[in-house]
């Protein structure tokens, strides 16, 4: 069963246990700018200012994208979704082109700019720790139960009851349920989510289908294209040839071929 | 042997050259941090812009003459093919070396050889570089070959040209356009002006009209080093070729934005409005209307300043689509490093210095020699070969 995270911004006090978990399951460095997603960072709780003066608790994490963009960009095939839920990067494949930084539309994957021999990094949604059945780390550090862990369809079914059960407290929109596809990291809000900072405008379908529909039709443009240049090529020579000859039969010892054509 | 004397333009060579490799030991000893202004929210720059879009879209000249020349075989342009097909060489061998400096892990840049996601328009883009680099070699080794007087292999390319020929213009057409899709999975990145779905149709037409004005811009410049005589007939043809590819880029171009609705967004008063605008006057507009006249054709200085303004308008397109047009979404200020700048003037010093040294060494300009041009060859033999029937 595909795993998931349930956010539940209104929920949220912003006490960043989520980001200290990460940082000591991953062992990232304790001393890191914690205002952004960074190499050292693969999550931070972001103090967002919406209207009348109040503001919200947002976390950033990679989304873990049912059909990722990372992983359909990638020319070498270094991202991958496995099947419990989890998007992750295998540095041993990574050339270092950014592309998946490029496409990402949630902007999540970071890189070790400083580093000589740098890799993407970002959320793995603690993939050691599923494949033991556990939690992921944030999930089981979370005092408010902002940041829930489960399989994403049982998430999904709880985002819907809170909705439904608690009417005028939630905007109508569960982020992460139909946005590029879908993604394993679901977020709940009582503000638009445009007005938080996510992506207001990505269509329903995955990111990828914009390129790979492209790229689909590139064998169409190698065989029409390549019979036509060939069959072009063969015509035109042909009618050269039999010019020339026209021309050294009427004309022994003939002027150049090409002045004869034109 | 006499030492080269220093002359200005050699100094303003070696001056740029020692700038770009010290920008060079710089990102490999300290990183693309170091030598860069790219950041996570800005992870491509300059070397992607210009370098690899500019590139690749300005050495077109190659499969473009290749094709007109050796497919379609209009004879007037065979005095140009060899330094088209030199410059797209040269280009596309820069292109990988600007890469190599780009990518986080350049040692790995074999790995698209091996590792496969055809899902991907960068693997696909790899690929290309890779066979078409390697098509560039193949149809500049009779230059080569002649010089050497290898005969046996000089036939054996000659027989298999028509191949390399075809499968160099698939290969263009595929990565050129593919340029252009990478950009389709940023539609919520990139400015309106820019994003569109016929990205990768506009960049293979923008690609054929620059690389056109390319081969016009170098026959003229190395008429001037060189002191070949080229027919003005030859660049009048260029000229006339340039206006019919410019053309239906521009109506596209118009007509795409027209249809999806944000035409509008080009009269704002802001960055990127200004920035359309004079990549339409410059690169489109003005040049279509100049090509127009006949008197400008047929001039060599309207040509050339013809061929340039239709060049920047290319490389601001680019430029466009690549940094300028992401800056307000990506929120980032990025605006290259020195180093950066110094890389990139590097490689296009080295690009002009290679190209002198060939067109002072090897046959890359005698086309008044007919045995020099591989389709004259051709021609003469199966003259010969008529004569005697």
């Amino acid at each position: 069963m595909a795993k998931g995270l349930l956010v539940d911004i209104t929920r949220c006090i912003g006490c960043g246990a989520c980001k200290d978990a990460c940082v000591e399951t991953n062992g990232l460095p304790k001393e890191a700018d914690d205002s952004q997603l960074s190499d050292k960072r693969y999550t931070v709780v972001q103090e967002k200012a919406v209207a009348n003066g109040q503001t919200r608790n947002v976390r950033r994490l990679c989304m873990h994208c049912e059909s990722p963009t990372c992983a359909s960009v990638c020319p070498v095939g270094a991202f991958h979704k496995t099947k419990d839920g989890p998007v992750l990067y295998d540095a041993g494949k990574c050339i270092g082109c950014r592309y998946c930084m490029m496409a990402c539309p949630y902007g999540v994957p970071r890189y070790e700019w400083k580093s000589t021999n740098p890799r993407v990094r970002k959320c793995i949604l603690c993939a050691p720790r599923l494949r033991e059945g556990k939690p992921t780390a944030c999930a089981e550090a979370c005092p408010a139960e902002a940041t829930v862990f489960g399989d994403r369809d049982e998430l999904l079914a709880e985002a819907h009851r809170r909705i439904k059960d608690n009417p005028g407290q939630y905007v109508q929109q569960i982020y992460g349920e139909m946005e590029g596809g879908g993604t394993s990291v679901l977020f709940l809000s009582d503000v638009p989510f445009a007005e938080l900072g996510f992506p207001a405008n990505l269509p329903n379908h995955p990111m990828g289908e914009y390129t790979e529909a492209v790229l689909s039709k590139l064998p169409n443009v190698v065989i029409v294209g390549g019979s036509l240049l060939s069959g072009l090529y063969w015509i035109i020579n042909r009618r050269m040839t039999l010019t020339r000859e026209r021309i050294a039969a009427t004309e022994p010892g003939a002027r150049p071929a090409g002045e004869g054509r034109q | 042997m006499k030492a080269p004397r220093l002359t200005f333009w050699r100094g303003v060579f070696l001056l740029v050259v020692a700038a770009g490799l010290y920008s060079t030991i710089l990102r490999f000893a300290r990183g693309l941090g170091a030598a860069t202004n790219l950041s996570d929210a800005f992870p491509w720059g300059l070397w992607i812009g210009f370098d690899l879009l500019c590139g690749v879209g300005l050495a077109a000249g190659g499969f473009t003459m290749a094709a007109v020349v050796h497919i379609f075989n209009v004879e007037r342009f065979k005095p140009v093919i060899r330094p088209a097909i030199l410059t797209a060489f040269l280009g596309y061998l820069l292109v990988i070396m600007a890469l190599l400096i780009d990518l986080g892990r350049p040692w790995f840049i074999w790995h698209p050889i091996i590792m496969w996601n055809h899902h991907s328009v960068m693997f696909e883009v790899a690929w290309c570089v890779m066979l078409y680099t390697t098509v560039l070699a193949v149809e500049f080794s009779p230059v080569v070959l002649e010089r050497l007087r290898w005969k046996k292999p000089l036939q054996l390319v000659r027989k298999a040209l028509p191949f390399f020929i075809v499968a160099g213009v698939l290969l263009s057409t595929l990565h050129q356009s593919s340029l252009g899709s990478l950009y389709l999975i940023v539609p919520n990145k990139l400015h309106p002006l820019w994003w569109s779905p016929m990205l990768p149709i506009l960049f293979w037409l923008s690609a054929l009209a620059a690389g056109c004005c390319m081969v016009i811009l170098e026959s003229f410049l190395s008429q001037q080093a060189f002191r070949h005589p080229l027919g003005n007939d030859v660049r009048e043809g260029l000229a006339s070729m340039a206006l019919v590819l410019l053309i239906p880029y521009a109506l596209l171009r118009i007509l795409d934005l027209l249809q999806r609705g944000v035409m509008s967004l080009a009269f704002l008063p802001n960055l990127e409005g200004r920035l359309f605008l004079l990549e339409m006057v410059l690169g489109s507009i003005l040049p279509i209307a100049l090509l127009l006249s006949q008197r400008v054709r047929r001039s060599p200085r309207g040509q050339v300043s013809v061929a340039i303004m239709a060049i920047l308008g290319f490389v601001l397109h680019r430029l466009n689509v690549s940094v300028t047009g992401m800056e307000a979404t990506l929120r980032a200020g990025y605006f290259p490093r020195w180093t950066e700048v110094a890389v990139t003037m590097m490689i296009v010093a080295i690009g002009f210095a290679i190209f002198g040294l060939a067109g002072r060494f090897l046959p890359v300009f005698d086309h008044d020699r007919p045995a020099m041009s591989p389709v004259l060859v051709e021609v003469e033999g199966a003259r010969e070969v008529g004569t005697k029937t």
